[in-house]
């Protein structure tokens, strides 16, 4: 009976889903929040690419400085745009009503997009840009179809098509399935920097989203290590009682 | 008496004077005498009372932070979450603990299935622990809306609108929970109160009603054998050991293991892989737009699966009723433990076969509904599921039945180690 | 039930060390919990440290800003007003070094501020936290005619002159405090940090 329940247990734990809602597979952001320097460039084009539009009003300038090492001079040099005073969060100058007018849809707070979307949703999001003449912003996106964000990072990745091939389901209806991407103008970046930096850029969103991530493991290990030895103590303390018993 | 004047005695001796301080230490710890036989099963009783404990305390400091407020609600659970020094821990220690709370009640749960604690003379212990699950339940509900997040609210219309179904009433009693024509502001305080005054409260009474009804009686044991029958010249049980020292000691080195799984869950996964806290959840409510997909926590999946396999109207009465009153029947089954289970014998141990077999499928269906209740419906898991709660209620209506006829074990007189 | 006797010292021992140990755990899990009381990040940003213009501030006048949910004063002083300190009787003050107010060290002087021309102090009453008037005119009539110019607490009478220094014989009893600042610029103040940090 132990076994039989363990299966079931197991096979209940493991349905995280990687696909999509389309059944599209995602690609792997990589997350390393570790990496101090590739949280720096993330920063860097989070305030250059994103802030116009989206803000993340529960992320405080000064937070990122300390959490990234990075000096406040250089901090309001490079990093503070639309305010100067370090403890206030990263806001948007754009009004809700205006992005509802201009895009459809006010631009989402990205605070803590990382933690509902997930970190290969959204790489795999920014690299899911293609060219759709029927949208308004010019371009739509495999992950997101029909997504009001305009391609921000075009000018980086360069402008691609999609490429779709027709396949016929189980029940035999016909769907279009994506096959490739085929460049139709190069961008700044190579393909392989474009990948890294939007990774860099994911990677800057997930620390956004919990900045808690960077101390809480090392944290962990200490708060289970003296459990343990805590364990010791406590189970001398019950064999020599229980000897008793015994 | 002793001639000891040193200050603890004494303090003692003039509090024990005023206030049955000595005589509550001992029915109740160090001489409680409790069976010497306790096994793994038994270690989830005093759990929950940590957890209890761990819930209110972070909960308190969380109080002092959060905003029951729909326009700042959510953010003030990142203002926790970022600004306030070590909110993200407090946080994470009760998001956990609320899984974990319902993993040991479940577990403890369990334990009275496997030995039959709920058969007399404990039938009183098992109706004020059903009390104390419904009461949980009612808790986690309404502390799943505070954080206002897209299955909070979402969650929260969903369960509230089953209310809506009952026919007749149905209509003004949703409104009357929720104060509002939809989940709104109004409901959010509301639930605030309940879920951080009214319904602590009542577990905190319920906890010690229960506790007392069981010190009444006695602890049963895995072989469900009485162990106040033999007892020695003393009057004490011979298989008795007092609570304090020996159980106070295991328990303690069973609460450390529990702390340790605990902290591991806290420090480096307190998603739990969406299970624990939703993604969707990080999403503010938007009662303009439903999620894709609404579930409600994991530890209320089977009932949910029980609700959503009714899919035939019967009898001039909606499937969407039926589900309800399913659903419901569900949890109340429960308490006619004690008297639908006819077995002359406690413990699984000395059960036959046929009990055997009725325990393990009804809890391999419990489980299966439970996996089925966080999946979007399909024409075959609707089916499993409804074979499910055929088999779930069935556990309960034949086991008359099926007590009665089971070939049992005889049970020795005295416990085995 | 036992083979062997018990031995009292070793379950004191064993006790003792789970004790000594589980206290010690107790202690760390109290941090978190006792921390969370500090001020959060947003109460630091709401407190950080203000900017304040002094351009268009003229001699003899006293403009307001809020820092920390103060009022904090800044007062340009003529050179009148300087000399008047500088001669000043401290028998009538009753604590004329500023021993027992509160104020940075650059302020622990005969004019309490950094520059004698500028006087930056926080305009809360010492006595019980009401706003004091300023009252630079000499012989002012609400105040009397010894008056020689200062602060004038309207609630309770408390009076402090021109350095925010109180005299003797009324409710408040010490100073007014001087919050930490510095010149960022001859036109700009920093109040809530000096040289060495914020506050």
């Amino acid at each position: 009976m132990r076994s039989l329940l363990a299966t079931i247990l197991l096979a209940i734990f493991t349905q995280f889903a990687l696909a999509n809602e389309d059944g599209l597979k995602l690609q792997n952001a990589n997350v390393n929040l570790s990496d101090r320097a590739a949280l720096q460039r993330g920063a860097k084009m989070f305030v250059n690419y994103c802030v116009s539009c989206h803000s993340a009003q529960y992320m405080r300038y000064n937070r990122v400085a300390a959490d990234l090492g990075i000096p406040e001079d250089v901090l309001k040099a490079n990093l503070m745009f639309t305010t100067d005073k370090v403890g206030e969060p990263m806001l948007v100058a754009m009004r809700p009503e205006d992005g509802q007018s201009w895009f459809g849809v006010a631009p989402p707070d990205l605070s803590v997009v990382a933690r509902s979307r997930g970190a290969d949703w959204l790489y795999s999001y920014l690299n899911g840009f293609y060219l759709d003449t029927k949208r308004g912003s010019g371009v739509n996106n495999l992950y997101f179809p029909n997504t009001a964000m305009p391609h921000v990072l075009w000018e980086l990745q360069g402008l691609k098509r999609a490429m779709f091939e027709s396949e016929k389901t189980h029940d035999g209806a016909t769907v279009e399935v994506f096959e490739k991407f085929e460049t139709v103008r190069p961008g700044t970046l190579s393909e392989v920097d474009y990948q890294r930096a939007t990774r860099d850029l994911v990677n800057f969103l997930v620390y956004v989203g919990e900045p808690a991530k960077l101390v809480r493991y090392a944290l962990g290990i200490k708060v289970i290590g003296f459990l343990f030895i805590f364990f010791l103590a406590a189970y001398a303390l019950k064999k020599e009682y229980w000897k008793d018993v015994h | 008496m002793s001639t000891n004047t040193d200050k603890p005695a004494t303090l003692l001796r003039w509090v024990d004077a005023r206030f049955p301080l000595m005589s509550l230490w001992n029915d109740h710890l160090a001489k409680y005498y409790a069976p010497k036989n306790f096994n793994f099963w038994y270690y989830f009783g005093a759990l929950s009372l940590v957890v209890f404990v761990i819930q209110v305390l972070t909960g308190i400091f969380l109080v002092m932070n959060y905003k029951p407020d729909a326009a700042t609600a959510f953010g003030s659970v990142e203002y926790i979450m970022r600004d306030v020094e070590w909110g993200w821990l407090i946080r994470y220690l009760h998001s956990t603990g609320a899984s974990a709370f319902f993993i040991v009640i479940y577990l403890h749960m369990t334990r009275a299935l496997l030995y039959g604690s709920y058969k007399q003379p404990r039938e009183l212990v098992w109706i004020l622990g059903m009390c104390l699950y419904l009461a949980l339940m009612a808790e986690a509900f309404m502390g799943y809306l505070l954080p206002w997040g897209q299955m909070s609210f979402w969650g929260a219309q969903v369960i509230i609108s089953l209310f809506g179904a009952i026919p007749v009433i149905g209509g003004t009693l949703a409104e009357w929970i929720r104060g509002d024509y939809v989940v709104s502001d109004i409901t959010l305080n509301r639930f605030f109160s309940l879920h951080v005054i009214a319904l602590p409260f009542a577990i905190a009474g319920l906890v010690f009603l229960h506790i007392i009804a069981l010190h009444e009686v006695g602890s049963n044991n895995p072989d469900g054998v009485e162990i106040k029958k033999k007892k020695d010249e003393n009057g004490k049980p011979l298989d008795g050991i007092p609570f304090h020292p020996y159980y106070t000691v295991k328990d303690l080195v069973g609460l450390t293991v529990f702390l340790m799984i605990f902290s591991a869950v806290v420090f480096f996964g307190p998603e739990m892989g969406g299970y624990f806290l939703e993604a969707n959840n990080f999403i503010p409510a938007n009662p303009m737009s439903t999620p894709q997909h609404i579930a409600p926590v994991w530890y209320f999946t089977p009932y949910y699966s029980i609700l959503r396999a009714n899919t035939v109207n019967f009898l001039w009465i909606d499937a969407k009723v039926w589900g309800v009153v399913f659903m419901g029947l569900g949890v109340l089954s429960f308490f006619f433990l004690p008297w639908l289970d006819r077995s002359p014998v406690r413990s699984i141990r000395y059960r036959g076969g046929l009990y055997k077999t009725a325990l393990a499928i009804f809890i391999v269906c419990f489980l299966i509904l439970g996996y089925l209740g966080v999946q979007p419906p399909t024409e075959t898991k609707t089916l499993v599921a409804q074979v499910c709660t055929v088999i779930y209620f069935l556990f309960f209506l034949l086991m008359p039945i099926y007590t009665t006829l089971d070939k049992t074990k005889p049970v020795p007189e005295r416990v085995t180690m | 039930m036992r083979d062997d006797a018990v031995d009292p010292r070793r379950r004191r021992f064993l006790t003792g060390t789970t004790l000594v140990i589980g206290g010690i755990g107790a202690a760390f899990t109290a941090v978190p919990f006792v921390s969370s009381f500090q001020p959060s990040a947003r109460a630091k940003a709401i407190g950080a440290p203000v900017e304040v213009d002094i351009s268009k501030l003229e001699s003899g006048q006293r403009l307001v800003q809020k820092w920390r949910g103060k009022p904090v004063w800044v007062v340009r002083r003529t050179p009148e007003m300087v000399e008047t300190l500088k001669s000043f009787d401290p028998a009538t003050l009753r604590d004329a070094n500023s021993d027992k107010s509160e104020q940075p060290e650059y302020a622990k002087n005969a004019w309490r501020s950094e520059k004698p021309e500028y006087l930056v102090l926080v305009g809360i009453c010492t006595h019980l936290g009401c706003s004091p008037n300023y009252v630079p005119q000499a012989g002012a009539p609400e105040v009397g005619s010894t008056w020689q110019g200062g602060f004038f607490c309207p609630c309770h009478g408390s009076k402090f002159d021109l350095a925010g220094r109180v005299f003797d014989g009324v409710p408040a009893p010490s100073n007014l405090v001087v919050p930490p600042y510095r010149f960022l610029s001859d036109t700009k103040i920093m109040v809530g940090e000096d040289k060495g940090a914020a506050a």
